[in-house]
């Protein structure tokens, strides 16, 4: 319901082009979420791999034992049959659970959609470009070399290095070569990863948003109800609205959304205060509403005239 | 306002509209207002085909609903665009520009299943691929040559090298200063058949694994593909002279060619799409460095799809007529029949593309 559009980061937003010609904002993932993305599908894969095997151990563990012991060094056809299923499940469940889950039409993994961000094509300039089959491949195959070897090469050269171990220079060389692909993303406007630089995408948040409630229209029977005393509000004059601008009118329109007494009491207060009213307590809403639907109704004039006013600065 | 508040927001995955959705006559007083009212049943209906398809129910959507997405895509996006010039209302047009982003995504999102895209990828995609990679190939295909030629160098000036390019372990029985009987036997087939499935699909992953890496690593201006590609066919030059030294190259050339011309072949392809990369990063063009990028990476993933196929080939072959079948002329004519067909596959079989709308690949 806290729909309003607060563009907290305008740094993240972009604007890609539609072939109807219509610019859509998009909002470039932040690389916190997309690193949780990528923690939460590893974590997927590894525990389900981990469940697998358990699950394989404990029906056939004994076929395994049993038929190994009893016909010495080669291992029977049932046993070897299970060690293909492993080895082919691994290596299908390490590239098939991206590939799958990003071709699909919601164009996320599991990880990804917890996190609220999805993959789409970065397309030429400004126009927006579609998701094929080969972008979502491309970008997935580079995945390994630049976040696991990395963090693997790293890792072993940190714990080699601690043990004492003299691995020469070039070791510390690779290692700087292999964080430069980790940390790319951060290095980039748009945090691409060198895959989606190949694969030409980009990762970017899949809003999910409701229709929120009109402000300005209410059920008629609602509208009679709050009309009786029309008196004690006259209509605001030109003046009074003309102290507001459209970045007040939307912080205006978040308040009466989120529907905070506390809140709503005191911009009642400061607005009365500031055109010259008196604050009648308890009236906060109603005087709001009223006063919410007159600047926008003003402002949408002014609008449809060509004049914008963005706050109440200018 | 106060319930529906609450119910939002200890439900926020809910489906609830009621909030949205007034079903009374109302008042308004706004023209933004009234013009969003008369369209805004027409958004809600798209949402809600929207999330169909986004869940992947596409079977679920009815006939007219699907006649009918189009036509409301397009209201959609031009009450974004009216609304923009008319409105203020922050929340209706924060909700606009996601429905319309998400529609777009269904709209012009990965036509093709998984399993049509692969028919279209066998029947004549990969080989379009690999021949958009012509001049990469010849190049690869030329540094691994040399890779050869250097590998028998160093190790004929000076056998201390053989250990260097081999590593320890790997070469059972297949030293320099062996006999060419010692030599044979390790080329000789398995006694029994157990055993060599699970190698078949260790190799496989294995392999893979090398081919991905020599791709990725394209990605630096292609150079580290070509060093793999130098390093791993040095080792195969060591080993020709080692075996040349006691007359039985012959038979060496067949042991690998079983596999080796699937294998190397994918070698070939995936250091020729890594190489692809790095030399559009490096000669960009007219384009700028990332659209030519984008673009060769989605040509050679192409090629590396095909290359995990032959992957799956060559640890087959390897595995077993390698090791099963026996006599020379046999073994070369195995690898031979597979260096054919995929120099035809490759180079002859060209069918027309079959969908024109679709940027060339």
């Amino acid at each position: 319901m806290t729909a309003a559009a607060v563009p907290f980061t305008n740094k993240r937003r972009r604007e890609i082009t539609t072939p109807e010609g219509l610019t859509l904002p998009l909002t470039i993932a932040s690389r916190s979420a997309r690193a949780g993305a990528l923690i939460l599908d590893v974590m997927i894969i590894l525990f389900a791999l981990i469940a697998f095997h358990i699950a394989l151990i404990a029906v056939a563990g004994g076929l395994i034992d049993n038929m190994g012991s009893a016909f010495s060094a080669a291992p029977s056809g049932a046993a070897e049959f299970l060690q293909i299923l492993l080895i082919i499940v691994v290596f299908l469940s390490w590239y098939g659970y991206f590939l799958v889950q990003e071709l699909g039409p919601r164009g996320a993994t599991l990880g990804k959609r917890i996190l609220g961000i999805r993959i789409a094509a970065r397309g030429q300039g400004q126009a927006a470009a579609r998701l094929t089959p080969e972008v979502v491949i491309a970008r997935n195959l580079l995945r390994d070399i630049e976040v696991f070897y990395p963090l693997v090469f790293i890792l072993v050269t940190a714990m080699s290095a601690y043990a004492g171990e003299n691995s020469g220079a070039m070791i510390w060389v690779a290692a700087g070569w292999f964080a430069l692909f980790l940390l790319l993303p951060l290095f980039n406007r748009d945090a691409l990863r060198a895959g989606d630089i190949i694969a030409g995408t980009w990762v970017v948040e899949a809003p999910r948003l409701q229709l929120a409630r009109a402000l300005s229209a209410r059920p008629a029977s609602a509208a009679e109800k709050t009309a009786v005393a029309p008196a004690a509000r006259p209509a605001f004059t030109p003046d009074e609205l003309g102290v507001y601008g459209e970045r007040e009118l939307q912080v205006l329109e978040r308040l009466l959304r989120e529907d905070e007494p506390a809140a709503l009491a005191t911009v009642h207060t400061t607005i009365a205060t500031k055109i010259g009213r008196p604050a009648v307590p308890g009236d906060a809403r109603a005087f709001l509403e009223a006063f919410y639907a007159a600047l926008r109704a003003k402002l949408e004039q002014d609008m449809r005239f060509g004049k914008r006013k963005a706050d109440k600065h200018s | 306002m106060n319930f529906t508040a609450l119910a939002a927001r200890l439900n926020p995955f809910g489906q609830r509209r009621n909030s949205a959705a007034p079903l009374e006559p109302v008042n308004t007083a706004l023209r933004s207002d009234r013009f969003r009212l008369e369209r805004e049943a027409d958004w809600l209906r798209l949402e809600a085909i929207i999330k169909r398809m986004e869940q992947g129910k596409l079977g679920r959507i009815s006939d007219e609903d699907l006649l009918a997405l189009p036509a409301l895509y397009r209201t959609a996006a031009s009450s974004l665009a009216a609304m923009r010039e008319t409105s203020l209302d922050a929340a209706t047009l924060a909700y606009l520009e996601q429905l319309v982003l998400r529609a777009w995504f269904q709209v012009y999102g990965p036509r093709l299943g998984f399993f049509r895209w692969l028919r279209e990828f066998l029947l004549g995609g990969w080989s379009r691929a690999v021949r958009a990679l012509s001049l990469d190939i010849l190049i690869t295909l030329g540094v691994m040559v040399a890779g050869v030629i250097a590998g028998w160098l160093l190790v004929a000036s000076d056998p201390d090298w053989y250990y260097r390019l081999v590593p320890a372990g790997s070469g059972q029985g297949r030293v320099p200063g062996a006999s060419a009987e010692d030599l044979l036997a390790t080329l000789a087939p398995a006694d029994e058949i157990g055993g060599l499935s699970t190698f078949a699909a260790y190799l496989f992953s294995n392999n893979a694994g090398v081919c991905i890496l020599a791709f990725a690593l394209g990605f630096a201006f292609g150079i580290p593909s070509l060093m793999l590609m130098v390093h791993n066919m040095a080792l195969l030059g060591a080993l020709l002279w080692l075996f040349d030294g006691q007359g039985v190259v012959v038979e060496l050339a067949a042991w690998l060619s079983v596999h080796g011309t699937t294998e190397l072949f994918g070698i070939l392809l995936s250091g020729a799409a890594g190489l692809h990369i790095g030399r559009s990063m490096a000669f960009p063009g007219d384009q700028s460095v990332l659209a030519s990028a984008a673009a060769a990476g989605r040509r050679s993933a192409l090629v590396m799809v095909g290359v995990v196929f032959m992957m799956i080939i060559a640890a087959l072959l390897e595995a077993f007529p390698r090791q099963l079948v026996a006599g020379t002329p046999e073994r070369f004519a195995i690898g031979g029949v597979m260096l054919t067909f995929w120099l035809a596959y490759f180079f002859l079989y060209a069918p027309r593309k079959p969908s024109a709308d679709e940027p060339a690949a």
